[in-house]
Order: structure tokens, then C-alpha cells, then sequence
């Protein structure tokens, strides 16, 4: 699915990712914690192809092809690569539907598939803000605009269901929300895990992996992956915070 | 009736209709006395429209071009233009669509035009387009029904003196302006529309139907009188480029809403903008004026796109008590493209109200203001106004400005104005992008939601291709 080897990325010049290396087979989840500016977020930016996030060396590979050599962010986007933002952007006036239906369409169209037939998709969209315990009228509002915390997540998720990506990487998605809208961003994970996807969770707390069983834990300190266990490297984790394996790998 | 005999007719309708028997003429350029006798004898006026196109030019000769808009542009030669050119009939123009610009044909595609309106857009000479003949036909029969006058307005002059004699000039006044003045003494054709009273006009009218108004566009002129208790819904131009050598336009639009009528009025304008190196062009120079008597309303919509440099007011004056003055706008310049466009609410009347939502965007070197006025008279006792006004940049190298006025001798009027200047975010781009979109896409995207309030005051059909139309119209803006 995804093979990174030995990243090297620098955002606006400055090093971040010092030697990133990473295999995540189809299928399988990944959590990745670490301290704050140890580089998760900017991993995520820079597998996406966000401009200013520039991989200087090393290889990735994503289903096969070079990532890195797909220039475009939508190039990235439409061959299955999902980024669920940390913060995301409001978009006002542009509807949610409308917003999405093109998103649809375009990943369709790369696929090679006729858009998707209006009534058709309204009907699935409505399924999908179900799942993630939207009310539908989020479907005729602004993109994001004036949603609360947990609806701009919720919503991040409900784009991710009618997406259906191959790899999916959630930035911190678990930051601000409560209990319950965790549970339902957790229940959605869930539903959508397969034997083909696979997810790549960013955060900072154990507390999402009590409803998320990852499949392996990574610690990224300093740009690089540090150590890598089974979900109980999350819990000796919370535990005991970062300090003894920053003290370990020095 | 056999199939070539409705051709027949339907051709012999639409000769009779809408095509003025004109011999091909191009008058050298030039402006003087000659030049206007010229033209009001070919089209056989009548005595008192010859002397009143004379003293308008009397009084053009003595007026200076403005020169207060924010727009910059080589000095219009008068002398350099012709002021009487008779449309191009069969045999002239592009033979067919092979002949015209592949640039414009893919824009037309894009937008989704059948291939019949095309070649009439384009300026293909074609004998008679029989799809758009018949639709005119029974167009023409239904609005006779409802008493509704929709004719040519050089037709008007003969068939309906005395509105024309009440009415032309009662609200843009030959001296208004400069360019209201020329257009006075030289216009050549435009539209006239009479609602009779109490009627509810059985259709949007559209200078869509009249084709052969797409060549009469230098100064044109159109006269719009909805009487008590009336209404019409009139759409101005089509959403396609049009292909026009003219490179000075200065229209002049008069609206009259009597006692409790209403008024809709809404624009497409998509002028050749010139290159994308800021070469060619349209100047387009217009004034558009109406009158509110009492409770009347008076409704302007523009989506302005086109035109190298626009210079554009569309005012109410809210003459009536408790009448209403709307003006709703989305102005986007693109490469090196200027706007100067806005609205004056002039409120006379008790509880007159107005609203202005003006949205500008500009994108790579442009230059895009709004200029509004809104003057409260010492008679408009609780009149209101509602202005909002947004703009939005996209790029780096491109201005938005704003002009407003408001003047009140009124203590009892209440004016609000809200402004804002937004520009398209990275972060915006990056989740469309991240979603599959491009960036052209991306951008349309955002820019269409940012004009949504003024596009749902449009026709639907209309809306929905002024969506289209930004979106052409924004190509190249992202890197």
C-alpha cells in the first residue's frame, strides 16, 4: 500500500522529516504519536503534495506507483489518498452537496466512470450523514461554515465515506472532540476498515485507540520514526509520556 | 399547410419583424451634423426625433469625457469611429463555423451552446435559423395576446410615437453624461417594451429573441415603461462571448416603473475582454437608469465578465413614495481588465427603501471598483438603505476598490454599509485539491459561492449559466 523509505522533507526550506521510513500493507491501521514539532502533521502534508512541503530525498511508493513524482495534489487525491484535515477551512457560500458531488465526480472521472447520477447521490450522501450523526441540512450549508469543532470533523469523515479512499490519513482527527463524537468518528473508522484500506491515524492521545485498535503504533520524534510496537506501545506511552524513549533513542 | 409553406412563412415573419431593410453601408468615420441627418433619415424618423439627436450632439460637442472613474485607457478618438455601419448580410462574416476563432468555438462548447446559436453568435451568416424563428413566432403571438409591446425600438418610433415622445430621455436625460449624450444623438437600435396596466408580462423577455440585436450594439438604446401595476422580468444579452469589432460601446438603458409596478431587470455581460496580454477589447461605456413612481419596484442584476473597461451604474431613483430599489452585482475582472461599476439609490419619496449587494472579484492584474452613491433626500422620511459590499482577490497582482458615497438630508433616513475584502485562501485550495479537484475548478468553485447571493436573484437558467461563464472567465487565473 505504502512504502516509505528514508524520507527526507522540508517545509519552506526548513528540515523536518530527517529519514522517515514507513510500510503500511492493505488493510492494515497505523497509529502515529509522538511530541508536539516531532513532524506528524507534516508527514500527512507531504504524502499529500501540499505546496511548500517538499520531499528532498528518499522514496515513496503508493500502490505501486512513485508518489512522489505525482506532482498534483488532486493527482494524489484521485488515485485513493485521503487527508482528513486537523483544522479544517471553511468555504462559505459553496454547499456542502454541491462541494462534495464534484469532489465525487472528479474521482470518478479519473477512474474512468460517469458522474454520478444527482438523485443518486443525494441519496447516498444523506446515508453517509447518517453514519457519521449529521443532520442532513449539513448537506445545504456552507462548506464548513459555521460548523462547530466536532461538525467540521464529523464532516471530514462524512467526505471520507463518499470518497472511499485507499488510504486514509486522519491529522489529529480525535483533537477537540468530546466523548460521543469521538465514538462516532471511531464507529466510522471502523465500518469503513477492509482488507484493502488502510488508515494512517495521527494523534496525540492513546484515548482514540481505545476505540480504534491499531494494527501497529509508531513514535515519530525528531523527524524520524523512533520506535514501533502493538497497540500496548500506546498505553506504556500514556503511562509514561515521551521523555524515556527521547532518553532511549539518544 | 404544407412543410415549405410554414418555412415560408416563418421566414417572411422574421423578415418583416425583425430585420430592418437597411442597404449595406458603412458611413466614413466621423462625427457632425451630416453624419446624425444621415442616420435618422435612413431610418425615415420623424422631424422632432432629428432635432432632439441634434441637441444632444449641441450638447456632447460641449462636455469632457470623464475622467473620475479608477480605470486608464488611450483616449477614444471620436473622430477615428464610424458612426452608421449597416449590418453584415448574407455573403459577409464567416461562411461558416470553420472560419471562426477555434478560441471562441471551445468557450462556446464549454458553456453548452447548440451548434445552431453558435454559428448565430459567432456571426455566421446563415439564411434563417429555424429553430430560433419559430420560437420567436409564437413568442411574438403570445405576448400580442397579453397586449405586451416588445419591438425594435426604431419600430417603436412609427408605431407608438407617443410613448416614445413621454418617455425617451424622461430618465437619463440627453446631457446627463457624456456618453449618454453621444449615444442620444448617434444610438442606432434597441429594444421597447410596453406592459400594459395591471399586466403580468406571460414571459421573461430576452434580447435573446431578437437576434439581430447582437449587430445593432454600439449605442444601443432601450426603453422599458411598466405601467400601473405591472410586471416584467427582461434578461439583457446572452451568456456566450460575443464577437464584435466595435471597440467603443455607450449604451444607454431607461426604466420606468408607474404607480405599484415592478421592474427585473437582469444582465449578462461578456464583452471580448481583450488578450490575455491586456491587447483589444471593449469599452463599455453605459448608463442604466430607472424611475420608481409610488410603490413601485425597480430590480437590477448584473453579472458583468466581459469588456477590457467597464464604467457602469445601473440607479434607481425612488421618485414614489414606498418604493424599492434592488441592485444586485457580480463584477469579475481577469488579466488586465478594469471595472468601475456600482449603483446610485437616489431616494426621494417617504419610506423608500434600497439594497446593495455588490460582490467584485479580481484576478491576476486587474483592477476592479465599486462606486456607490446613496443619497437620501430632505423629503425621504424613513427611507432606508442596505449596502453590502465584498470583495475578492485572487493572486497577488490585482486591486479591489471601494468608492462609496452616501449623502442624508434626512435625519429620519437610516444608511448601512457593510464592506469586506476576503481573498481565496491556500488552506481553501488545499482541501478542494486534496479532494480531487483541480485548481481552476477549485477556484470557480469558491468564487461562485461567494457570488451566491446575487446569483439567486437571477433567472434559474441564467444562473446557472453565469456559473458557467466565471468559470470560463477565470481560466489561467491559478498558476
Amino acid at each position: 500500500m505504502l512504502s516509505i523509505k528514508d524520507l527526507h522533507a522540508s517545509v519552506s526550506g526548513k528540515e523536518i522529516l530527517k529519514g522517515l521510513s514507513l510500510e503500511v500493507k492493505p488493510g492494515e491501521v497505523h497509529a502515529i504519536m509522538g511530541p508536539n514539532g516531532s513532524g506528524k502533521s507534516t508527514l500527512g502534508h507531504v504524502l499529500s503534495g501540499r505546496d511548500n512541503y517538499e520531499a528532498t530525498s528518499g522514496s515513496v511508493e503508493f500502490l505501486g506507483k512513485d508518489l512522489l513524482a505525482m506532482e498534483d495534489i488532486e493527482e494524489r487525491a484521485r488515485e485513493g489518498l485521503f487527508l482528513a484535515f486537523q483544522y479544517p477551512v471553511e468555504i462559505p457560500g459553496v454547499s456542502n452537496m454541491e462541494f462534495l458531488k464534484a469532489s465525487v465526480d472528479a474521482v470518478r472521472e479519473h477512474r474512468g466512470e460517469e458522474p454520478m447520477d444527482s438523485i443518486q447521490f443525494m441519496k447516498l450522501a444523506r446515508e453517509k450523514c447518517k453514519a457519521v450523526n449529521l443532520d442532513d441540512k449539513f448537506l445545504k450549508r456552507g462548506v464548513n461554515e459555521g460548523f462547530s469543532g466536532g461538525e467540521k470533523k464529523r464532516n471530514e469523515l462524512m467526505q471520507m465515506m463518499l470518497l472511499e479512499p485507499k488510504l486514509a490519513i486522519l491529522d489529529e482527527t480525535d483533537s477537540g472532540l468530546d466523548i460521543d463524537a469521538l465514538q462516532v468518528v471511531a464507529e466510522g473508522v471502523n465500518a469503513m476498515r477492509n482488507k484493502e484500506r488502510s488508515f494512517v491515524l495521527v494523534t496525540h492521545y492513546q484515548r482514540l485507540l481505545d476505540y480504534i485498535q491499531p494494527d501497529v503504533v509508531h513514535v515519530l520524534a525528531d523527524g524520524r520514526i523512533v520506535k514501533t510496537g502493538d497497540k500496548n506501545l500506546a498505553l506504556e506511552l500514556e503511562e509514561k509520556g515521551y521523555g524515556w524513549i527521547e532518553q532511549e533513542v539518544a | 399547410m404544407a412543410e415549405t409553406q410554414i418555412d415560408e412563412r416563418l421566414k417572411s415573419d422574421y423578415e418583416a419583424g425583425f430585420v430592418t431593410d437597411i442597404e449595406s453601408e458603412t458611413l466614413p468615420p466621423g462625427l457632425n451634423q451630416e453624419v446624425i441627418e444621415f442616420i435618422s433619415n435612413k431610418k425615415n424618423e420623424p422631424d422632432w426625433l432629428l432635432e432632439w439627436r441634434l441637441r444632444a450632439y449641441e450638447q456632447w460637442r460641449e462636455m469632457q469625457e470623464p475622467q473620475w472613474a479608477h480605470v486608464h485607457y488611450p483616449k477614444v478618438d471620436f473622430d477615428a469611429l464610424s458612426y452608421y455601419s449597416a449590418p453584415k448580410g448574407v455573403g459577409e462574416g464567416p461562411k461558416s463555423l470553420d472560419e471562426v476563432d477555434p478560441e471562441l468555438l471551445r468557450t462556446y462548447e464549454k458553456l453548452g451552446i447548440p451548434l445552431h446559436e453558435q454559428e448565430v453568435l459567432a456571426g455566421v451568416a446563415v439564411d434563417a435559423v429555424f429553430d430560433s424563428v419559430s420560437v420567436t413566432t409564437t413568442f411574438r403571438e403570445k405576448l400580442h395576446e397579453a397586449g405586451v409591446i416588445f419591438c425594435p425600438i426604431s419600430e417603436a418610433v412609427h408605431e407608438y410615437p407617443e410613448l416614445i415622445k413621454t418617455y425617451l430621455g424622461s430618465v437619463v436625460p440627453q446631457r446627463d453624461n457624456f456618453y449618454a449624450a453621444l449615444n442620444s444623438a448617434v444610438f442606432s437600435d434597441g429594444s421597447f417594451v410596453y406592459i400594459p396596466k395591471g399586466v403580468r408580462c406571460p414571459m421573461e423577455l430576452s434580447t435573446y429573441f431578437r437576434i439581430n440585436e447582437a449587430k445593432t450594439g454600439q449605442f444601443e438604446r432601450t426603453l422599458i415603461i411598466a405601467d400601473e401595476g405591472s410586471y416584467v422580468s427582461y434578461l439583457e444579452g446572452c451568456t456566450a462571448p460575443m464577437r464584435d469589432e466595435n471597440q467603443l460601446h455607450a449604451a444607454v438603458v431607461e426604466l420606468v416603473a408607474l404607480k405599484d409596478a415592478e421592474i427585473k431587470y437582469s444582465t449578462v455581460q461578456n464583452w471580448y475582454p481583450g488578450d490575455s496580454e491586456g491587447k483589444g477589447g471593449i469599452y463599455n461605456f453605459v448608463t442604466k437608469r430607472g424611475v420608481c413612481h409610488d410603490n413601485a419596484k425597480i430590480s437590477w442584476t448584473q453579472v458583468e465578465t466581459g469588456s477590457a473597461v467597464t464604467w457602469k451604474y445601473p440607479s434607481v431613483v425612488l421618485r414614489g413614495d414606498n418604493s424599492t430599489g434592488e441592485f444586485y452585482s457580480v463584477a469579475l475582472t481577469n488579466n488586465y481588465q478594469q471595472a468601475d461599476t456600482g449603483t446610485k439609490m437616489i431616494h426621494m419619496g417617504k419610506n423608500t427603501s434600497s439594497t446593495i449587494v455588490s460582490k467584485g472579484i479580481s484576478a491576476g492584474k486587474s483592477q476592479n471598483a465599486y462606486r456607490g452613491l446613496v443619497r437620501m433626500g430632505p423629503n425621504a422620511e424613513n427611507a432606508r438603505n442596505y449596502t453590502q459590499c465584498d470583495s475578492m482577490l485572487i493572486g497577488d497582482a490585482c486591486g479591489a476598490h471601494t468608492f462609496p458615497y452616501i449623502e442624508s438630508k434626512n435625519p429620519s433616513a437610516v444608511v448601512e454599509h457593510e464592506a469586506s475584502t476576503s481573498k481565496v485562501s491556500e488552506d481553501q485550495l488545499y482541501l478542494c485539491r486534496q479532494r480531487g479537484l483541480d485548481p481552476e475548478k477549485a477556484v470557480s468553485l469558491i468564487v461562485n459561492g461567494f457570488c451566491k447571493e446575487v446569483f439567486r436573484e437571477l433567472p434559474m437558467e441564467f444562473a446557472v449559466e453565469a456559473g458557467k461563464l466565471l468559470e470560463v472567465s477565470l481560466e489561467g487565473s491559478v498558476g
